[in-house]
């Protein structure tokens, strides 16, 4: 016992020497890199650059008209995504395409439960590759991100997409956005 | 049980010191090891900034490299004197100017230092100089683009290696003649024996003018000197702005095996210019006009091109008759780093061969000028007595000094090639304070603004010339290794070893603020003059003039426009003029043609760059992009159709599935 005792003494006596000389040399300064590139673990779209021509994500969110489809990009996890190089065609519903909805379809998809739906349903807005009006022709046929494909039409200079008409288009850097009058829905 | 405990207790002992020296209580009087809180003072976390930018000389490159400190990522190379096949430096038809000398194209130089451009003798992060040793040339690179902006060849003169230094308000870089050499210029017979040094050859040193505002350069004026070997050189401030110091090997005017027959007297000389004056001079014609030929090259950022000129004239002083402009110091031992301290009254001499290190005044220099106190002439060149102008000596240092930086606190730090060390002194006591080994054989070294009247100190770099074990071999050819150093103690702390690309001589460091918010990201289309630029796809074209067929090319995610190209014959010169429509920060689009005898080109945002192509054959050859721009970077590719001499095929070109428009031919 005698010995045991000893032994844990000397053991303690270790372990706080160990310990104050480490603390002795802890306290110095912290790296000293100064400024952060933006929050730590933000992707893309946290880059903080206000020079760059807008990208798909900052066309929509300074449009007052696409406020919806804007919170509806971030519930489904899409902002970083479509921040990214692209090419992207995002066609984009206004909040009065979403009021076209049946009532409570908005509230529900926004539901973190149907955070797979949503995604789904944005998706099917997303192509990846610039479509530019004087590109599209009546019946083109236009894979989209979530695997679905949309049908664009064009009658009488007008354009459309699955039968939602394409009211403007607004050049992106990383694409072009096509805003549309309806939301377009999965087959 | 007894004996369990005993053995419990011997393990214990044993383990005693095991605990002491575990990592991070590692006993401070180990100099050579490195600190515990090493890592956590060099690690710069993901996504964080580093504190300084390193601006670094490339050595045989040719180039610029750009660290960041203290963690020692390579963040840049910058392309300056030699070609970058990378991305197109020197190749494409805009860059081909900037390399061009009297000799006619030189894709390569020899880079050596760096010095950062200052206003009142402090960084003010607008422009980053650096000297090509071997064609005299001296390159200005703007910290704006990171690119290089000028190159300015320096005539009458022949190896550029005390340069690019500065005067306090960047009023003039500096160039001197490393190599001696009967001058050429249009008065002179060059054609004499080689064993004629000492009656035929010569030294220039060079002021390069800089613009203050938009930087440009011009040969003001030249000082004409007795043949020797100028080394480095650093500007006066403070009290001493009006002087320029360079060292001087090689008094002896040997021409050859210099190893020995240059290192025969006890002393060589650093040499004391009065600029000032100097300018007073040209401004009274004074100066004789020297009929030259060098070239000065100029990059625009609008019409993203370089245009090289020829000049044709210089104003050369002569000491001989001007006596108050020139005066030698004697130094100890082939001096090489002659540096100034932050007050600009100490002017320390590193003799490579000398057990001292000797620490002039400038008060006392003024004193012994005006007290002509004086031990003889060089050349005509009045050469002043040592005791007189020194202010002490720093004995036995170490061995084999070469540079010194300061910290701003009244300390000097040296570097020993031969000792591979840094020694840290007091330069008013003339004491060694401290030092610390470097691995291995230190050449440069730097402080962030170690060279400037304001130092920001926290760190010392070493710039090693030769790695060896450090890091994992690579067969008989290694990356240069460098070391940083806390020296926010009163010791010096070895934190951290990063390899460095090309081999590093001098280098400078600078505060991120200074420059990170000035960075350009992308160049306005609007702005964009170049002659062939497509500033939208509707401007895209292709036309022909004569053998020439030039297309002038749009990119944008993810396609080039046109890309399908037809009607190129046999015996065609293709300009392939790209401009990125982009304008979107960190999008560069690249251009590649199969066969291309010279590089890809990489464009940036709002850029027009221009390849040519000279088919070799008959055939389709595809063009792509080669930076991954985006998702369909792999689809951003086209054909161009290379038919026979003669054939009828016609000039056409398209995008998309619509008809072609038929080229125009002027």
């Amino acid at each position: 016992m005698k010995i045991n005792f000893l032994f844990r003494t000397i053991l303690g006596m270790l372990a706080l020497i160990a310990l104050t000389n480490c603390t002795n040399s802890a306290p110095e300064q912290q790296s000293s890199s100064s400024q952060a590139s933006a929050p730590a673990g933000a992707g893309q779209s946290a880059v903080q650059d206000n020079d760059s021509q807008k990208d798909v994500v900052k066309v929509a969110i300074s449009s007052p008209d696409h406020t919806t489809l804007v919170t509806a990009v971030k519930a489904a996890e899409l902002v970083d995504v479509l921040s990214n190089a692209g090419p992207f065609t995002v066609f984009a519903p206004t909040n009065a395409a979403f009021e076209k909805l049946p009532p409570g379809t908005v509230t529900d998809l926004l539901k973190p439960d149907k955070k797979a739906v949503l995604q789904d349903i944005l998706q099917y807005h997303v192509a990846v590759a610039v479509y530019k009006t004087e590109m599209l022709q009546d019946g083109q046929v236009i894979p989209m991100a979530n695997d679905g494909k949309v049908t664009i039409g064009v009658k009488d200079g007008k354009y459309t997409v699955n039968g939602a008409n394409i009211v403007a288009s607004v050049p992106a850097s990383n694409g072009i956005v096509h805003v549309i009058d309806a939301v377009l829905l999965p087959k | 049980m007894k004996i369990r405990h005993i053995f419990l207790l011997t393990v214990a002992v044993l383990m005693l010191p095991a605990l002491l020296f575990t990592p991070g209580c590692k006993p401070k009087n180990i100099s050579s090891a490195v600190e515990g809180d090493a890592a956590q003072k060099v690690y710069v976390a993901p996504g964080k900034y580093d504190e300084f930018y390193n601006i670094v000389s490339g050595g045989f490159n040719g180039q610029v490299a750009v660290y960041g400190i203290p963690s020692g990522r390579l963040l840049r190379i910058v392309p300056v004197f030699s070609q970058f096949a990378e991305n197109g430096w020197g190749y494409s038809e805009e860059t081909k100017p900037m390399l061009n000398t009297s000799h006619g194209f030189v894709p390569w130089d020899d880079s050596h230092h760096i010095a950062l451009s200052t206003t009142n003798g402090e960084h003010d992060g607008r422009w980053a100089f650096v000297n090509g040793n071997n064609t005299p040339r001296i390159a200005r690179i703007n910290l704006k683009t990171f690119r290089t902006e000028e190159i300015i060849e320096i005539p009458n003169s022949s190896g550029n290696h005390s340069s690019p230094f500065l005067t306090e308000n960047s009023e003039y870089a500096v160039a001197g003649t490393r190599f001696s050499y009967p001058m050429d210029d249009g008065d002179s017979d060059p054609d004499v024996a080689i064993n004629t040094y000492k009656q035929n050859f010569k030294g220039t040193v060079s002021f390069i003018g800089i613009n203050p505002e938009s930087g440009e350069m011009k040969v003001s004026f030249q000082v004409l000197l007795p043949g020797v070997n100028f080394d480095l050189s650093r500007g006066g401030r403070g009290p001493s702005r009006d002087w320029f110091f360079f060292s001087c090997y090689n008094t002896e005017q040997a021409n050859t095996l210099l190893e020995v027959n240059a290192s025969q007297k006890d002393k060589d000389f650093i040499m004391a210019l009065n600029w000032k004056k100097c300018e007073e001079y040209v401004k009274a014609g004074k100066g004789k006009k020297s009929k030259v030929r060098y070239a000065h090259n100029v990059y625009s950022d609008k019409t993203h091109t370089g245009t090289s000129t020829i000049e044709t004239e210089t104003i050369v002083l002569d000491p001989k008759e001007l006596k108050d402009i020139v005066y030698f110091m004697p130094c100890p031992k082939s001096p090489h780093g002659c540096d100034v301290d932050p007050s600009g009254e100490y002017i320390c001499g590193s003799g490579k061969l000398a057990a001292v290190i000797p620490v002039f005044s400038f008060q006392k220099i003024q004193k012994a000028i005006a007290d002509k106190n004086f031990e003889g002439t060089f050349d005509d060149i009045p050469v002043l007595k040592y005791d007189a102008v020194l202010h002490g000596e720093v004995k036995k240092p170490g061995l084999g000094p070469l540079h010194t930086e300061f910290d701003g606190k009244g300390f000097a730090y040296t570097s020993f090639f031969v000792s591979s060390e840094i020694v840290k002194w007091n330069i008013e006591k003339l004491e060694v304070v401290d030092r610390v080994p470097t691995y291995y054989s230190i050449g440069h070294l730097s402080i962030p603004g170690g060279p400037t009247r304001k130092p920001h100190g926290k760190y010392v770099i070493a710039y090693n010339k030769i790695t060896k074990d450090r890091y994992l071999p690579t067969g008989p050819e290694l990356t240069q290794s460098a070391q940083l150093y806390d020296i926010s103690g009163d010791k010096m702390k070895l934190l951290l070893d990063f390899p460095t690309t090309g081999e590093p001589h001098y280098a400078e460091a600078i505060p991120a603020s200074l420059v990170a918010p000035k960075s350009v990201r992308f160049f306005k289309i609007e702005e964009n003059e170049h002659p062939y630029a497509a500033k939208g796809e509707k401007e895209a074209k292709v036309f022909r003039e004569g053998n020439k067929v030039h297309v002038n090319m749009t990119s944008i995610r993810s396609h080039f426009n046109p890309d399908n190209i037809e009607g190129v014959k046999m015996g065609d010169e293709v300009y392939f003029h790209v401009t990125n429509l982009e304008q979107d920060w960190d999008v560069p689009h690249g251009f590649a043609v199969k066969g291309a005898n010279n590089a890809e080109i990489l464009i940036m945002p709002g850029e027009t760059c221009t390849l040519k192509w000279v088919p070799d054959r008959v055939g389709v050859f595809p063009i792509y992009c080669t930076d991954f721009c985006s998702a369909l970077h792999q689809e951003m590719q086209g054909y161009v159709r290379v038919s026979p001499r003669g054939s009828s095929t016609p000039l056409t070109y398209s995008m998309g599935n619509k008809a072609a428009p038929t080229g125009a031919v002027k």
